[in-house]
């Protein structure tokens, strides 16, 4: 008997489908416009709305009453004027960062496994970039008067200050926000028509032909699409990147001990991309259960996103420790000592669960039992949102309150307005996209279809 | 009341595969049709090709508007600071380029992405609510598992009966007459 058989199969190895097999261009077509046209309510997606909304009142509440009083409602004092506005802003615009990957990046590398999940993630950063844009609007208290940060010829004379970060970030959030919402768009209309072509009721045929705009899959439409696909995608892969520079030098480009260092770009960068994943995964393992779509975002898809976040966790954690590093190695006493505040100041306990949420528990994410266990990697997903939120929370709150002269050390306590504020724009965010998985295919059909042909060509070789 | 035809728009013909409809297309196109499209559920490699559909100006119109918005955002900002309301703060250049790149760089990106996505819809002719296609009723099927190949009817080599010959010789499972309606 020889030992040598067959080859030990290595569990390691196999790797799971992208998409399971026996689906044909029409089960895809399907399954997916059938969430969105024929599905009835149920009461899971009645209750989870109705709590959304709720709590999107409580938000709407919480900056009726900040437009009333004004700031002062917040825990925002001098020295820490930048409170949770801020914190939450960068988390969320963070957050946006993974579908932008998503639906660019890894296009443009042809990684085909993107495609049954880069509409919902595409969805998700727009549905972030609306919750972080309200955070600059609103933390002025008068956002009425937004519009100052335009270059807007006024009665003063006088333009915005081209040399400051806060002008640099108007403009990139606002692109990312429009380039976003076009690339979305662009790759929804085919599968708007494809709505339209099988809508039954005629609301739904109304509504889907003006929004298809009369896109018929002519060969010479989708080849201009395609070019402008790939340059899409060409365009948000460096804009992406830029955002959350951008965002960085809002820190890096002051003095302030612990913001001012060159390690903030690719670390707000990695950073931002890893809690992008994480609000994925955070969307994904329920949608998927829910609407039964096992067979298209498959473990697989699960597995590889466990690995983006391990990996940019990593540079995450390369981050903190050169942050540490460069404030000994430099020797500036200002560094040092925001090192140590950070260690035993009076905001320790958010460093240590920082630590926690963001390095050691992620290490899970080496063990393939992890990465294939759905409710491990759900929770996972939390923890490291909250992780990332946390850090924010530190590099904003820890320096502020621990400048250079005692004499303007303070300290840092968020109100219940806060809070209602921070929450309600979660609420928005599951509102929105309880919304958008009803009425929008949360999978992009055409290019499944497309990945259906793939698989068969492969098939017949 | 006189009867009035509709005019018509060409011949449809239905196809199972991207594979018959690909050689179909080629075929059309070696006996000399010129006016020919093709409605596939997804793109297909080579398709546009075959139907004599070589040059897209997507990406020019793409470069025009990047390169339209670059010099906005940078144009912008000189004017603003150097000229419309210059500030002398001890001495520092006016036209302080290196702080000018982030806004000129995202401008330079909306002004791209913009005018790619318009220009592909303007070029496709988008929004376009009416088209003779639509009124074939198994046409709602090319968004989802049938591909379909029109000849339409301004190609000289047009003719109703020999066209349609041509389409079911060339593997179609049907052939419809395309009118159009408007």
């Amino acid at each position: 008997m020889s030992v040598i058989q067959q080859p030990p199969s290595h569990a390691g190895m196999r790797l799971d489908p992208v998409l399971e097999p026996g689906h044909t261009y029409a089960s895809v077509t399907d399954k997916i416009a059938a969430v969105v046209l024929t599905r009835p309510i149920g009461i899971g997606w009645l209750a989870g709305f109705a709590l959304a909304f709720a709590v999107v009142n409580m938000l709407f509440i919480a900056i009726a009453w900040l437009i009333t009083k004004g700031v002062g409602i917040w825990g925002i004092n001098i020295p820490i004027g930048w409170g949770f506005a801020i914190v939450n802003f960068v988390w969320w615009i963070g957050i946006g960062h993974a579908g932008t990957l998503i639906s660019a990046i890894l296009f443009l590398l042809n990684q085909k496994w993107r495609t049954s999940i880069n509409r919902f993630a595409e969805a998700m950063t727009l549905f972030a970039v609306a919750c972080a844009g309200l955070f600059p609007l609103i933390h002025t208290g008068r956002p009425w008067m937004a519009y100052y940060m335009f270059p807007y010829p006024s009665t003063m004379g006088i333009w915005p200050q081209f040399r400051s970060p806060l002008i640099w970030d108007v403009f990139a959030v606002s692109t990312y926000g429009t380039v976003s919402l076009l690339f979305w768009f662009v790759g929804l209309l085919p599968d708007l028509a494809t709505l339209r072509d099988r809508a039954k009721q005629r609301y739904q045929q109304v509504i889907y032909g003006i929004l298809s705009m009369g896109w018929r899959n002519s060969a010479r439409h989708w080849h201009r699409y395609q070019s402008a696909y790939l340059l899409l995608a060409g365009l948000a892969t460096p804009l992406v990147l830029s955002v959350h520079t951008v965002v960085s030098f809002d820190f890096a480009v002051a003095i302030v001990p612990g913001w001012h260092t060159t390690i903030f770009p690719p670390y707000f960068v990695a950073g931002a991309i890893y809690s992008g994943f994480a609000m994925v995964l955070t969307l994904a393992i329920p949608l998927r259960k829910a609407y039964g779509l096992e067979d298209f975002i498959t473990m697989r898809h699960l597995d590889n996103m466990a690995k983006v976040m391990l990996a940019t966790g990593l540079i995450v954690a390369y981050g903190y420790f050169v942050e540490f590093f460069m404030a000994f190695y430099s020797g500036n006493k200002f560094d040092v000592f925001l090192a140590e505040q950070r260690l035993h100041g009076p905001y320790s306990h958010f460093y240590f669960a920082l630590i926690l949420c963001n390095i050691i528990t992620p290490q899970l994410l080496w063990f393939q039992k992890v990465r294939r266990n759905t409710f491990a990697l759900f929770v996972m997903s939390l923890i490291i949102n909250t992780g990332m939120w946390l850090e924010r929370f530190v590099i904003v709150v820890i320096s502020l309150t621990r400048d250079f002269m005692p004499s303007a050390w303070g300290r840092y306590s968020a109100t219940f307005w806060d809070y209602a504020t921070l929450v309600g724009t979660l609420g928005l965010f599951v509102m929105l996209i309880f919304l958008f998985v009803r009425g929008l295919p949360a999978i992009a059909i055409a290019e499944m279809r497309e990945l259906v042909h793939e698989s068969d060509a492969k098939g017949h070789e | 009341m006189e009867h009035r035809s509709h005019p018509l728009h060409g011949v449809m013909g239905e196809f199972e595969t991207p594979e018959q409809l690909l050689s179909a297309a080629k075929k059309a196109r070696d006996a000399g049709y010129r006016h020919v499209d093709a409605y596939t559920p997804f793109p297909i490699e080579g398709l546009a090709h075959s139907i004599g559909f070589r040059w897209t100006a997507v990406p020019l119109i793409t470069l025009i508007g990047g390169v339209g918005g670059g010099l906005t955002g940078f144009g912008l900002q000189y004017w603003c600071s150097a000229i419309s309301y210059p500030i002398n703060i001890a001495g520092r250049p006016l036209n302080s380029w290196p702080a000018f790149i982030p806004v000129t760089f995202e401008l330079t990106v909306l002004g791209a992405a913009i005018f790619a996505v318009v220009g592909m819809l303007a070029l496709n002719k988008l929004p376009e609510p009416y088209h003779p296609v639509f009124n074939v009723e198994r046409f709602a099927a090319a968004s989802t598992d049938r591909f379909f190949l029109v000849i339409e009817s301004r190609d000289p080599k047009f003719d109703l009966a020999e066209s349609s010959r041509f389409l079911q010789e060339a593997s179609a499972k049907h052939v419809f007459e395309v009118k159009d309606e408007e």
